[in-house]
C-alpha cells in the first residue's frame, strides 16, 4: 500500500497530471470505460443491489457519462486563472487566482450508488490534476470488483489507483498522509475520517446524509397536481435504490385532513410502478445485505411502529426484499423517526397546520435536502429562510442531483464541502492567489524611519483617499 | 514583561455550554439574520475604532511594543477597510445567485442562497491581535452568524480591551469575547459549533481540527510556514531589498505569518544582496537598531529564548553577517542576517517568526523551485524578485503556496479580491473580502420545479423505450431526444 502511494506522489511530482492533455485523455478514457462496459456495469449493479437497467442508467451510467462530458467541455475554462481587479493604489500590478491540484487524493465511495459515488468524485479529482487512490465500498462487492479490474485497463495506472478490501484497508489508508480526502458515507465514519485527517491537517469533503423530509401542502386538493406530487414522492422514495439514498425522501409531512388523500395516491402509484406482490416486485432494487435488512426489519418490530403501518410491511429475508411500506404517524420518539431510514419505509407525519413543518424539521439535524410540494410563494420563502439544509427542491424530488450548476453537499450533520460540475473541480483544487508588482513606481512612505508625513500618507493611502493624497503631496494638507 | 493573564473566574465546560446555548437561542430567534442587524454591528465596529484608536494603539504597544504606525495602519486601518467593504457590498453578497439549469431538468429554475452557518467560534493569534480577531468577525457578522471570539492570551492587553469594547459596542446577546488560555479554549472546543476559524500554528491546529471532527464542524485554519523569497540578479536591488525589509522587519519585526522567512539567491549575487541589506537596514533603523522605535519587540521571553536558540546554534552563529545583538531586558533582537546556514540547522527547519533572516545560496536561480517544493511543507506565501518573464511564469506554475507575490512582499494581504489562505501545512480555507462572507456561509442550492412537464419516462414500469429516452435526456441534446422519441436510438 505504501508503495502505491509513493508511486502516486512521485507521479504527481513529475508534473504529468498537471497538463490539460493528460486530464482530457483520462476523462475520455473514463467515457470509453463506461461506454464499452455498460453490460458489465448493469450486471454488477443487478448483482449488488438488484437495480434495474433504467435505474442503473439513470442514476449511475448516465450520470457519469454526463459528468465526464461536461468536465471535458469546461476544463479549459476551469483551469484558466481568474483575473482580479486591483485598486489604483497598486498600479501597475496584476492579480489573479490560479487553481492548482492539491496532490495525492483519497476517495472513499459508498455502496448505494457504487459506480456514481466512486467515479463522479474521480472525475473532479482528475479534472483538477491530482493523482488519486479510490477505495470503493466492499458492501457492493461486484461493483468494487468491476472497478478494481477495469480502471487499470483504461486509466493511467501510475496516477490513478483502485484498492479493494474492507474496513481494515480503509483504516490503514487513514493512517497515511493525503493532500485531500473525499468521503461519502455515514456521519459516524465521517467523524473517524476527519479525526484521522486532522493529524496531517488534510482538508476533507464529507458527503453524509440525514432524514430528508418532504413537505406537502394543499396542492393535494388539486387532482392533477396531486397526481404529479404523488408520483414524484413515490419516484423519490423507492426509485433510487429502494430508499437507500442520501437524497431519498425519508419521511413526509402533511396536514391531517389531506393525509388520506395522499396515502391513497401513494398506494396507487406504488402498485402501478412496482406491483403489489412481494414476490413479484418489479423495477425496484433490493436491500444491499443482511445487516441492512435486519436493521430495517427491526425498525418495524416496535409494536407502536408496526401498528402504524397502513400499507406494505412484508419482508422476504431470503431475497432481501422489503415491500414499499407506508406508515401513518409512528411515534415521534421511535427509532424510525430518529435515525436515517435508508430503506423502503415511508412514515407520513400529520400536522394540524402545514406551517408547523418548519418547526418539525428544525427540531432534527440539518438534512441533505428538504423537498417541498407547494405553490405558496410565502411558504416557499419561509422554508428557505427558516430552515437549513444542504439544498432545497420545490415540487419535485431527486432531480437536483442532475443539475451541474448547483453545488451538491450538506451542512451540519449532513456534511460539508460540495461537488458536481465546476464544484468538483474546485473541491480538488487549491486556489492560489498571485500578485505581480513592478519595481516602479516606488512609494517612499512605505519605509521607516517613520515620520508624521509618512504616517499621514499611509493613512490616506489605506483609505483609498486619492484626493487627500494629492493634497498631501502638493503641500496643501498638513501631515 | 511577566503580565499575569486575568482569567475569567472559572470558565469551564459548563460556562462554555451556557454561552453556546445563549448564542444558539439568539441565532434561532433570527436576530443575526437581518440585514439591519448586520449593518448595525459593522457600523458600530467602525465607531468603536474611531472612538478608541489611542487605546487600541496603547494595548498593542503594551503587548508587542508595536510602532504606532504599524498599529494604526496594519491593524486599525486594515480592519476599517474590511468593515467598509462589507458594509458596501453586503447587500449584493446576500442576494441569491441564479444558476443555470440544463435541458435535463427542464422546466426549472435554480439559485444558490447564502445561509448563515449558525454559531461560530473564532480563535485568533497574538501577533496582529486586533486585526486577526476582528477581521474574521467582520466576515462572520456579514454572513449573519452569532459569534464567540477567543483572543490569544499571549497578547493580554489587547484581549481584555477587545472584551471591553465588544461588550460596549456590539450586540452581546449574539457576539461574545471569551478570554483565557488553554483550559478556556479546551472548554470552548468541546462544544458543538457550526464553524471554527483558527489562526495560529500547526500543532494547535491539529487539536482544533480533531475537536471539530467530533461534531463534524467545518474549519478554516490560517497557519504559517517558511515563506521563502527568491532573489534573481538583474533587478533593482535597492527596491527589492527595501520591500523585503518592509515585509520582514516592518511587519511586527518578522513575527507575521507571511513575513519573508528566508532568502534563496545565487552564489554570485549573495554578497551584493547582503551589502544592499546592510545599507538599507541602517537607513531604516539606524546604527543601533535595538534603540529604534520603529521595530516591535519580541512578544515574550518564551519566544525570545526560542529565537536565541536558533541563533546561537553552533553551526549557525558563525554565519551571522549582520546584526545578532540582543537585549534580554527589553526583549529585543536586532535585525540579523545569516549567510549560508546549513539545511539541517534548527533555523532552517522551523518557522522563524522573528527578526532573523537566513540567506541560502544555490547555483542557478531555477534550482530554488525544487528547494521550496521539496522542503516538506507548503508555505503560506512565496516571493520572487526578478525581471525575467520566463522565470516568473515558471515560478507561478511550479511553486505551491497559499499565495504568491512577484516583485514585492506581503502586500497581497491588503487586496480583498484575492483569497487569503494556506495549503497543506499552511492551512485550509481562505478569507478576506467576499471570501470572508463565503467562508461563514452555507451556499444552499435551490431548485424550483413546476407541476407541468412531467415525463412518464421517469417512472416505472421501465421499458426499452424509456431507457432509450432516458439516455437521450441525460445526453442533453435535442436531436438525441427527438431520435429517441421516434424510436431511432439504442435501447
Amino acid at each position: 500500500m505504501e508503495e502505491s502511494i509513493a508511486e502516486l506522489r512521485e507521479t504527481f511530482r513529475s508534473g504529468t497530471t498537471k497538463s490539460v492533455s493528460w486530464r482530457k485523455k483520462q476523462l475520455r478514457a473514463l467515457l470509453d470505460l463506461v461506454n464499452e462496459n455498460e453490460d458489465s456495469i448493469f450486471q454488477a449493479l443487478d448483482q449488488d443491489l438488484g437495480k434495474s437497467r433504467v435505474e442503473s442508467y439513470r442514476d449511475e451510467i448516465g450520470v457519469i457519462k454526463k459528468s465526464a462530458a461536461y468536465s471535458l467541455s469546461c476544463l479549459d475554462k476551469w483551469m484558466a486563472p481568474k483575473k482580479g481587479e486591483l485598486p489604483l493604489l497598486f498600479f501597475p500590478a496584476k492579480a489573479e487566482v490560479m487553481p492548482e491540484p492539491l496532490g495525492v487524493v483519497l476517495i472513499f465511495s459508498s455502496w448505494n450508488f457504487p459506480i456514481t459515488l466512486a467515479l463522479d468524485p474521480l472525475i473532479g479529482a482528475i479534472s483538477a490534476g491530482n493523482t488519486v487512490l479510490l477505495k470503493p465500498s466492499e458492501l457492493a462487492p461486484a461493483c468494487m470488483s468491476f472497478l478494481t479490474q477495469t480502471i487499470p485497463r483504461y486509466l493511467d495506472n501510475k496516477a490513478i489507483k483502485v484498492i479493494g478490501g474492507g474496513a481494515d484497508v480503509g483504516e490503514r489508508l487513514l493512517e497515511l498522509k493525503w493532500d485531500k480526502i473525499f468521503f461519502t458515507g455515514s456521519p459516524r465514519v465521517g467523524r473517524l475520517v476527519m479525526t484521522a485527517a486532522a493529524k496531517y491537517l488534510t482538508p476533507v469533503t464529507l458527503e453524509l446524509g440525514g432524514k430528508c423530509p418532504a413537505i406537502v401542502d394543499n396542492t393535494l386538493s388539486n387532482p392533477s397536481k396531486a397526481k404529479v406530487t404523488a408520483k414524484r414522492i413515490v419516484g423519490g422514495k423507492w426509485g433510487p435504490c429502494t430508499g437507500q439514498a442520501c437524497i431519498a425522501i425519508d419521511y413526509v409531512l402533511v396536514e391531517e385532513k389531506l393525509a388520506s388523500t395522499l396515502i391513497e395516491m401513494v398506494k396507487k402509484y406504488i402498485k402501478r410502478f412496482y406491483g403489489d406482490d412481494l414476490k413479484e416486485l418489479k423495477s425496484i432494487s433490493r436491500i444491499v445485505n443482511k445487516h441492512q435488512f435486519q436493521r430495517l426489519a427491526n425498525l418495524l418490530k416496535d409494536p407502536h411502529v408496526a401498528a402504524s403501518v397502513v400499507y406494505g410491511g412484508s419482508v422476504d429475508e431470503e431475497k432481501l426484499v422489503i415491500e414499499p411500506t407506508i406508515l401513518l404517524d409512528p411515534p415521534l420518539d421511535s427509532e424510525i423517526m430518529n435515525e436515517e431510514i435508508f430503506g423502503p419505509l415511508l412514515p407520513i407525519i400529520t400536522l394540524k397546520n402545514i406551517e408547523e413543518s418548519i418547526e418539525f424539521i428544525n427540531s432534527k439535524p440539518n438534512p441533505l435536502v428538504i423537498y417541498a410540494f407547494t405553490e405558496n410563494e410565502t411558504f416557499k420563502k419561509r422554508i428557505l429562510s427558516e430552515t437549513s439544509s444542504g439544498s432545497v427542491t420545490f415540487n419535485d424530488s431527486m432531480i437536483q442531483f442532475l443539475c451541474d450548476s448547483l453545488p451538491f453537499g450538506g451542512v451540519g450533520q449532513s456534511g460539508f464541502g460540495r461537488y458536481h460540475g465546476k464544484y468538483s473541480f474546485d473541491t480538488f483544487s487549491h486556489e492560489k492567489s498571485v500578485l505581480h508588482r513592478a519595481f516602479y513606481p516606488e512609494l517612499e512612505p512605505r519605509y521607516p524611519p517613520w515620520t508624521n508625513f509618512k504616517f499621514s500618507f499611509l493613512k490616506l493611502a489605506y483609505a483609498f483617499d486619492y484626493f487627500g493624497l494629492i493634497l498631501l503631496m502638493s503641500g496643501f494638507r498638513k501631515s | 514583561m511577566g503580565i499575569e493573564v486575568e482569567k475569567k473566574a472559572g470558565f469551564d465546560t459548563e460556562s462554555a455550554k451556557e454561552v453556546v446555548k445563549e448564542l444558539r437561542a439568539s441565532f434561532v430567534a433570527g436576530k443575526t439574520k437581518t440585514y439591519e442587524w448586520r449593518r448595525t454591528q459593522l457600523t458600530a465596529m467602525l465607531k468603536m475604532m474611531d472612538e478608541n484608536e489611542p487605546q487600541i494603539v496603547a494595548a498593542l504597544t503594551d503587548d508587542l511594543s508595536k510602532p504606532e504606525l504599524e498599529s494604526s495602519i496594519y491593524e486599525i486601518a486594515m480592519l476599517k477597510n474590511s468593515c467598509k467593504l462589507a458594509l458596501k457590498e453586503m447587500k449584493h453578497w446576500m442576494m441569491p445567485k441564479k444558476a443555470k439549469t440544463s435541458l435535463t431538468s427542464f422546466p426549472s429554475s435554480a439559485e444558490i442562497v447564502s445561509d448563515p452557518l449558525g454559531v461560530v467560534l473564532i480563535i485568533s493569534a497574538w501577533n496582529y491581535p486586533f486585526l486577526l480577531s476582528l477581521d474574521p468577525v467582520v466576515g462572520a457578522i456579514a454572513a449573519g452568524n452569532a459569534i464567540v471570539l477567543k483572543p490569544s492570551e499571549i497578547s493580554p492587553s489587547t484581549a481584555s480591551l477587545l472584551a471591553k469594547l465588544v461588550k460596549k459596542y456590539l450586540d452581546c446577546s449574539c457576539i461574545k469575547v471569551v478570554e483565557g488560555a488553554v483550559p478556556e479554549t479546551t472548554a470552548l472546543l468541546e462544544q458543538k459549533w457550526d464553524k471554527i476559524m483558527y489562526t495560529g500554528n500547526g500543532r494547535i491546529a491539529r487539536i482544533v481540527m480533531a475537536a471539530a471532527a467530533k461534531h463534524l464542524t467545518p474549519v478554516v485554519l490560517e497557519l504559517g510556514g517558511k515563506s521563502p523569497v527568491i532573489v534573481d540578479s538583474g533587478i533593482n536591488l535597492q527596491v527589492a531589498t527595501r520591500r523585503i525589509i518592509a515585509g520582514k522587519w516592518g511587519c511586527n519585526n518578522g513575527q507575521a505569518c507571511i513575513s519573508p522567512d528566508y532568502i534563496i539567491t545565487t552564489k554570485d549575487y549573495a554578497l551584493e544582496l547582503v551589502d544592499s541589506f546592510k545599507c538599507e537596514l541602517e537607513r531604516f533603523y539606524g546604527k543601533n537598531p535595538l534603540e529604534s522605535k520603529d521595530l516591535s519587540r519580541i512578544v515574550n521571553s518564551n519566544h525570545f529564548a526560542r529565537l536565541l536558540k536558533l541563533l546561537d546554534e553552533d553551526k549557525v552563529s558563525s554565519k551571522i553577517v549582520y546584526g545578532g545583538e540582543r537585549d534580554e531586558t527589553n526583549l529585543k533582537i536586532a535585525p540579523t542576517i545569516l549567510l549560508d546556514v546549513p539545511q539541517d540547522s534548527l533555523i532552517m527547519n522551523e518557522e522563524i517568526f522573528g527578526p532573523l533572516l537566513p540567506i541560502i545560496m544555490i547555483d542557478k536561480v531555477e534550482d530554488s523551485f525544487d528547494l521550496i517544493n521539496y522542503s516538506g511543507a507548503k508555505p503560506l506565501a512565496a516571493y520572487l524578485f526578478t525581471n525575467n518573464k520566463k522565470l516568473k511564469e515558471k515560478f507561478v506554475e511550479k511553486v505551491s503556496a497559499g499565495g504568491l507575490v512577484v516583485n514585492d512582499t506581503t502586500v497581497h494581504l491588503a487586496e480583498p479580491s484575492l483569497p487569503f489562505g494556506g495549503v497543506g501545512e499552511s492551512g485550509m480555507g481562505a478569507y478576506h473580502g467576499k471570501f470572508s462572507f463565503d467562508t461563514f456561509s452555507h451556499k444552499k442550492a435551490v431548485l424550483y420545479r413546476s407541476f407541468a412537464g412531467d415525463a412518464a419516462v421517469r417512472y416505472p414500469p421501465y421499458t426499452a423505450g424509456k431507457l432509450r429516452l432516458m439516455r437521450a435526456l441525460l445526453g442533453g441534446s435535442i436531436m438525441g431526444i427527438i431520435r429517441a422519441l421516434l424510436g431511432w436510438s439504442k435501447p
